[in-house]
């Protein structure tokens, strides 16, 4: 979005900020209605595949498995046309600065054969701090990469829909289902909040001021959203709605699916092994 | 027998009562506005018609039954009752959560079990006639507000049911798509179906509505046609509906006149 002052104040980062949101929220429907390998699979065959594969980095204790189930990753954002700015954006800076945050204790704290003294603070990086970091990070980036794989390859409707297939109670699948379109009611009503503020507001605001407005915003914000997504709820009931989610396109595997869960399986399954 | 029939019946949002002890009936084939100011009740009313709200006290029924939380409890009887009765909400933003115009006029006849060839056709029917086949692949909540309200209205008259309920069908809509919204309301069902229609648009009374109920506080305060109702002057002026608007004219004489709304903005009752 591009901002007409160009102040990158308070308002304007909060509307740019939510802008994006919702610009992602877009992006992601519309890379799930794509035609990439993933795309072309049952939602099912994904859920199963890519969480099992999830499970296979998470038991690995051997660090070249888990970087060979990353790169699978990658390999098959790239067949699903999943462009990789979008999954280092969304996927690897924020596991690296969030996960990074508890890793990088761990490089000094952890007891071991010393590699690095840090100049000036003493402190000493060890090859144990230093695996234990990786595994915990290469772990993160692997699990946040497989997931957002799935949701940007299936619409939301048929993620519910598969874990109805797997037996998840009714009620988890609708507050799910819920859950999602709340946030996009949050971020739009936002939106619109601060857009309306920042066209009444001239020149910079002051920090006592701003922190007011974010403490004031949220409460209305969590109101009007809170009565809209209950309005929701009703139209879903006034169409018939009962909790249970049914759609157009029903699942049927097809070969590819077969060979593509196949696939998943001995893969993961390998991953497993190997990684004992 | 009656379509609806309410009495006594009494809403209240915990210390606000939006509906008051109201008794009436509506006819079968009927076409009825319940016109009144914000705050008037009447959205409320219509969810209570729905069977989305439930009165704490008096009864509300449909055809003879009444409409009780017990009773939407029963598949059988609230796929039917669905089936039956359309509700079009005041924002249309709240009515689309689908990915995808077509996955949204899709949602009803799904959730009521229709066959889905039988899905496909009429979705393709209703895009069509609505206006907004070529929206069939967009994001519903990404369009503009008369495109939106289209979706809205075929969401729920795909199911052509024998009841429709409007809130406001011409809230927040250029003047243009208000005119092409009564249009496609006068046309459906060529009249013989039910339409109660909430609204404080005097303008369109004439072309929606057989019969008015105006309604103040929670209560119906006067009841008629609408030319009888669009007539008196003094009731219009104390439920609201018209004020003494003051203008001038290019002679610079400053006068003022009753003043009807007409496409107002308003949001929720």
């Amino acid at each position: 979005m591009k901002l007409l002052d160009g102040h990158g104040g308070f308002l304007e980062r909060t509307i740019e900020g939510m802008h994006a949101g919702l610009e992602r929220a877009v992006a992601a429907e519309h890379s799930a209605a794509g035609g990439g390998l993933l795309q072309r699979l049952d939602a099912r065959v994904k859920v199963v595949g890519l969480l099992s594969l999830i499970l296979a980095a998470a038991l690995a204790t051997r660090l070249w498995v888990i970087a060979a189930v990353f790169a699978l990753a990658v390999v098959l954002a790239v067949l699903s046309r999943v462009p990789l700015r979008v999954l280092a954006a969304r996927a690897w800076i924020g596991a690296l600065a969030f996960t990074g945050a508890i890793a990088v204790p761990a490089l000094f704290l952890t007891p071991g054969v010393a590699l690095y003294r840090l100049p000036g603070l003493h402190w000493t990086v060890t090859a144990q701090g230093l695996t234990t970091a990786s595994y915990l990070l290469l772990r993160v980036i692997t699990a946040a990469t497989l997931a957002l794989l799935l949701e940007f390859t299936t619409p939301w409707v048929q993620v519910l829909k598969a874990l109805r297939v797997f037996r998840i109670p009714v009620v988890f699948v609708a507050i799910l289902g819920m859950a999602s379109r709340y946030i996009l009611l949050l971020l739009e009503t936002a939106h619109e909040m601060f857009e309306s503020r920042k066209s009444r507001s001239v020149g910079a605001l002051e920090g006592a001021e701003r922190r007011r407005m974010a403490v004031g915003s949220a409460g209305v914000l969590l109101s009007r959203t809170f009565q809209l997504s209950g309005d929701v709820y009703l139209a879903m009931q006034a169409r018939g709605f009962r909790g249970e989610v049914h759609l157009l396109d029903d699942f049927a595997m097809k070969r590819l699916d077969w060979l593509a869960l196949a696939g998943f399986a001995a893969l993961a399954a390998a991953a497993v092994w190997a990684g004992r | 027998m009656m379509l609806f029939e309410t009495t006594h019946l009494t809403y209240r949002y915990d210390r606000l009562t939006a509906v008051e002890d109201l008794s009436i009936s509506i006819r079968e084939g009927s076409r009825v506005a319940l016109v009144g100011a914000n705050g008037s009740g009447k959205s409320t009313l219509l969810r209570i018609l729905d069977g989305l709200y439930f009165g704490q006290e008096g009864a509300v029924r449909f055809r003879g039954e009444e409409l009780t939380e017990e009773r939407f409890a029963d598949d059988a009887f609230a796929f039917s009752f669905r089936r039956q009765v359309g509700l079009v909400f005041q924002n249309a933003d709240v009515q689309l959560f689908n990915p995808t115009v077509f996955d949204e006029v899709a949602f009803g006849p799904l959730q009521l079990r229709w066959p889905k060839s039988e899905v496909r056709e009429r979705v393709h029917e209703a895009l069509e006639r609505f206006g907004i086949a070529h929206l069939k692949d967009r994001v519903p909540h990404r369009l503009s507000g008369g495109e939106q309200k289209r979706v809205a209205l075929a969401s729920v008259l795909v199911l052509d049911p024998a009841v429709l309920l409007l809130d406001e069908p011409t809230a927040a809509l250029d003047p243009r798509s208000q005119s092409q919204m009564i249009d496609l309301l006068v046309e459906w069902g060529g009249g013989a179906k039910s339409v109660i229609t909430a609204t404080h648009n005097l303008a369109d009374l004439e072309d929606i509505a057989d019969r008015c109920l105006v309604l103040d506080g929670g209560r119906v305060v006067a009841e008629g046609a609408p030319a009888e109702i669009l007539r008196d002057r003094e009731l219009l002026e104390r439920t609201n509906l018209v004020h003494a608007h003051r203008h001038r004219h290019r002679s610079g004489e400053a006068h003022s006149h009753p003043h009807i709304h007409s496409g107002d903005v308003e949001r929720g009752d």
